[in-house]
């Protein structure tokens, strides 16, 4: 029998690594995710809320900025950071399919941006509510 | 020929060739300012041009991006924390492609500002009351408010239209 390379290892390894990624490719899949850890988090955990979520984009959390202050209170438009004033694309997956398509970058930019929006990392509750309202609007 | 006429013609001669050359030289500059190409990198015009102009790695010694790379996470009141792997490229990227000491100014407590570099202050001289006053410029940090260029690393002195508002 040929014997594998060396590199096999690794590439199985990296391999699984990377799968999640590339499962949670959809909104939805990401949506599933935050499901799953959501009622692991919470046993009286009873499904996401797109009017939550609504109301957590637009409401003020004690700092200088809530989400629709760059993602403006209707995200199938664009935006603009408060900052920069950099054109900021809409974040509805109904106006833009390039969002939430990749779970790491949804992940990086929730914790960045619950970091300055919030002071902390929003919970997967949060998340989940969020991205249920953004995936109705049309 | 008398030699006094000579010495004269001789001096002249060398004046006109140091005006030429100086002045090929300068030209040769500015051409070379223009079209020199721009450094580049795909994670850190993705990471950080994802929020502002992905600014050229050269207008900030390397000493300053260090600082910048090390305080990410507190990024002038913003959270612009990477992951590992890209910190650890971008900050590659920034130490190989970061120009000399322009003379940078940043209190103590405060990453440093290409905005507040004695070279930016003195290029911008002309136009610091019109950055000032322009409430579509609002910071001079938005470059690409008077370089049409600035996404692609072009700040051509002649493309420059600054807002009448």
């Amino acid at each position: 029998m040929q014997r594998l390379s060396p590199t096999f290892p690794v590439i199985a390894l990296a391999s699984l690594v990377w799968m999640p990624s590339a499962v949670c490719a959809a909104p939805r899949d990401l949506l599933a995710v935050y499901e799953t850890v959501a009622r692991q988090a919470t046993p009286s955990f009873a499904g996401f809320s797109a009017a939550r979520g609504a109301r957590f984009f637009q409401e003020p959390h004690g700092g200088e900025w809530n989400c629709a202050t760059c993602h403006t209170p209707n995200p199938v438009t664009a935006g603009k950071h408060a900052r920069t004033g950099k054109t900021i694309t809409p974040l509805a997956p109904g106006a833009n399919p390039d969002r939430f398509a990749d779970a790491a970058s949804a992940e990086k930019w929730f914790r960045r941006n619950c970091n300055d929006v919030l002071g902390r990392e929003c919970t997967p509750l949060e998340k989940g509510d969020v991205l249920t309202w953004l995936l109705s609007l049309k | 020929m008398c030699p006094d006429l000579r010495r004269r013609i001789f001096d002249l001669v060398v004046w006109i060739g140091s005006l030429v050359l100086a002045g090929g030289l300068l030209a040769g500059e500015a051409f070379a300012e223009r079209t020199r190409p721009v450094a580049d990198n795909a994670t850190y015009r993705t990471e950080c041009g994802a929020c502002h102009v992905a600014y050229p790695p050269a207008l900030l010694p390397a000493t300053a991006w260090r600082a910048q790379m090390a305080a990410l996470p507190r990024h002038y009141g913003v959270d612009a924390s990477v992951d590992a792997p890209a910190v650890k490229e971008i900050g590659a990227f920034l130490d190989a492609n970061a120009g000399r000491d322009r003379g940078v100014l940043a209190p103590a407590n405060e990453p440093p500002r290409i905005t507040t570099t004695d070279w930016f202050l003195r290029e911008h001289r002309k136009a610091a009351n019109a950055i000032r006053t322009s409430a579509t410029v609002k910071s001079a940090a938005k470059c690409g408010a008077c370089h049409p260029g600035a996404d692609r690393g072009q700040f051509d002195e002649h493309a420059v239209r600054v807002p009448r508002s």
